[in-house]
């Protein structure tokens, strides 16, 4: 029954499936450009306190979504210092949710992929005359295999969260409400075939990210065995 | 210390350091009062492991900043402009992951050179270098010997005045050095003033016009190439080539 609904395309849940792509991309997307500056930043640049950003970025990778999602309330509530924008259970909500959760983890990754790149490249690049700043393009160009992977894992995350977009958005029916989320709720209304459906459904994306995350890694561990 | 005599000292020397030092942990690095390299060279610096000669080499280029001491080139103390004029090659070739042309491309293009006139210049440099044919291909992919080849290759894109290699060939075997050795002799002949670091007692009695031998981060000596392997000057120099020889 639960395959019958893929199956047969059920408009309400190819909704859902919509909704939490939706959301889960533009979040990554939003995250990555973020993230991605800050990890490059953090690798090329030397600071007192430095150590500690990294560690205190490397924590922030296991943050609760639950907490994130409440402070994102807080901060959207109604009395909320962002209240008056009004996005409280809406889409945009779940996106500052995941873009939240998912900065540490692709500007950490950054900042490793980047780190190791530019302990390689660094002389020569500065024997070819580029600035430090000049350098990050370079090195996030020439990681981006690396970064792709922390992009996907980014993904994982967002897509995989129930936690946060549960208490931002509400799982209000077409507009909220996202396969985790359902599958959250439709379990605990017995409606077991929708729920399995899902189920099924994100497994299927986990497992598409995951087989990507490691094929891109097989191919650059051939790379550096091919050079070695 | 003495330097060696001869007209080519009269000329402006191209590269001369003055009083540079470094130490690290109270012990001394590297540390040389005077040393001008004159003459159209090669100059081929020669010496022991941990002798100083990749400092040298890095300060000349701007890399390491000295303790203390000056760096000139062409009379005017190095600078920025000086340094882009200059050009280094590494042990470890440093490619981009990128392909073969794209690493040519990449020093290029910051040249603010055309497409046009860049894709006509990989292909000549590719051929100059014995890399035609593996313009699309990884240029991590590449053999050892080829990968330093389009390392020297993307330095010389720079149109340097100076070339420095470090070791350049101490990974290659005889092969891959000779095809290494050719390039930089043509470019030498060309008019690239090199200097270039080694620990091949043949290699620097193959390619140097004039050597520099370095122990325990002091010039030891300082001459012609012919003049150093035919009777050198001082003990360290006879010492470190019959060491070497007896290898």
């Amino acid at each position: 029954m639960a395959f019958g609904l893929i199956a047969t395309g059920d408009p309400g849940l190819w909704g859902i499936v919509l909704l939490s792509l939706k959301v889960s991309l533009l979040a990554v997307l939003i995250a990555a450009c973020i993230g991605m500056p800050i990890g490059a930043a953090l690798a090329v640049s030397r600071f007192p306190g430095r150590r500690f950003v990294i560690i205190l970025l490397n924590a922030l990778m296991g943050l609760p979504p639950v907490v994130v999602g409440l402070l994102v309330y807080l901060m959207l509530s109604r009395s909320g210092p962002l209240g008056v924008l009004q996005l409280l259970y809406t889409p945009a909500a779940m996106i500052i949710a995941q873009v939240l959760l998912v900065v540490p983890i692709i500007a950490a990754l950054t900042r490793q992929t980047v780190e190791t790149l530019d302990a390689e490249y660094t002389e020569q690049l500065r024997s070819l005359g580029l600035s430090r700043l000049a350098s990050i393009p370079v090195l996030l160009w020439d990681g981006r295999l690396a970064l792709l992977t922390a992009f996907l894992a980014g993904f994982g995350r967002a897509i995989a969260e129930v936690g946060a977009v549960i208490v931002v958005g509400g799982n209000i029916n077409h507009v909220t409400r996202v396969m985790t989320t359902t599958i959250a709720l439709e379990t605990s209304k017995g409606n077991l075939a929708l729920a399995l459906a899902l189920g099924a459904i994100l497994v299927g994306i986990a497992f598409l990210v995951t087989a990507l995350v490691s094929m891109i890694g097989i191919s650059r561990e051939r790379e550096v065995l091919h050079h070695a | 210390m003495r330097d060696w005599d001869g007209a080519e000292m009269l000329t402006q020397p191209r590269m001369a350091v003055e009083n540079l030092r470094i130490g690290r942990n109270g012990s001394t690095l590297l540390d040389v009062p005077y040393l001008a390299l004159c003459g159209p060279g090669p100059t081929l610096i020669l010496g022991p492991n941990g002798a100083g000669k990749s400092l040298l080499l890095r300060c000349m280029h701007g890399l390491i900043q000295p303790d203390g001491g000056t760096v000139w080139q062409d009379g005017a103390l190095l600078g920025e402009d000086h340094r882009a004029r200059q050009a280094m090659v590494f042990q470890t070739p440093v490619l981009l992951r990128r392909s073969v042309a794209a690493n040519l491309d990449f020093v290029l293009r910051r040249q603010g050179i055309r497409w046009r006139s860049r894709k006509a210049r990989i292909a000549a440099l590719l051929d100059e270098g014995g890399l035609a044919g593996k313009e699309r291909q990884a240029a991590r992919s590449l053999s050892g010997g080829e990968a330093q080849r389009l390392a020297i290759l993307r330095a010389l894109a720079c149109n340097p005045e100076i070339l420095f290699l470090d070791e350049p060939t101490s990974a290659l075997d005889p092969a891959a050095t000779q095809a290494v050795e050719a390039l930089i002799q043509r470019a030498s002949a060309r008019g690239t003033r090199i200097v270039m670091v080694t620990h091949d007692v043949g290699q620097a009695r193959r390619l140097g016009h004039d050597i520099v031998l370095m122990q325990a981060g002091q010039v030891a000596e300082h001459s012609q190439a012919a003049e150093f392997f035919a009777a050198p000057r001082t003990a360290a120099g006879r010492a470190y080539l019959s060491g070497a020889l007896v290898i």
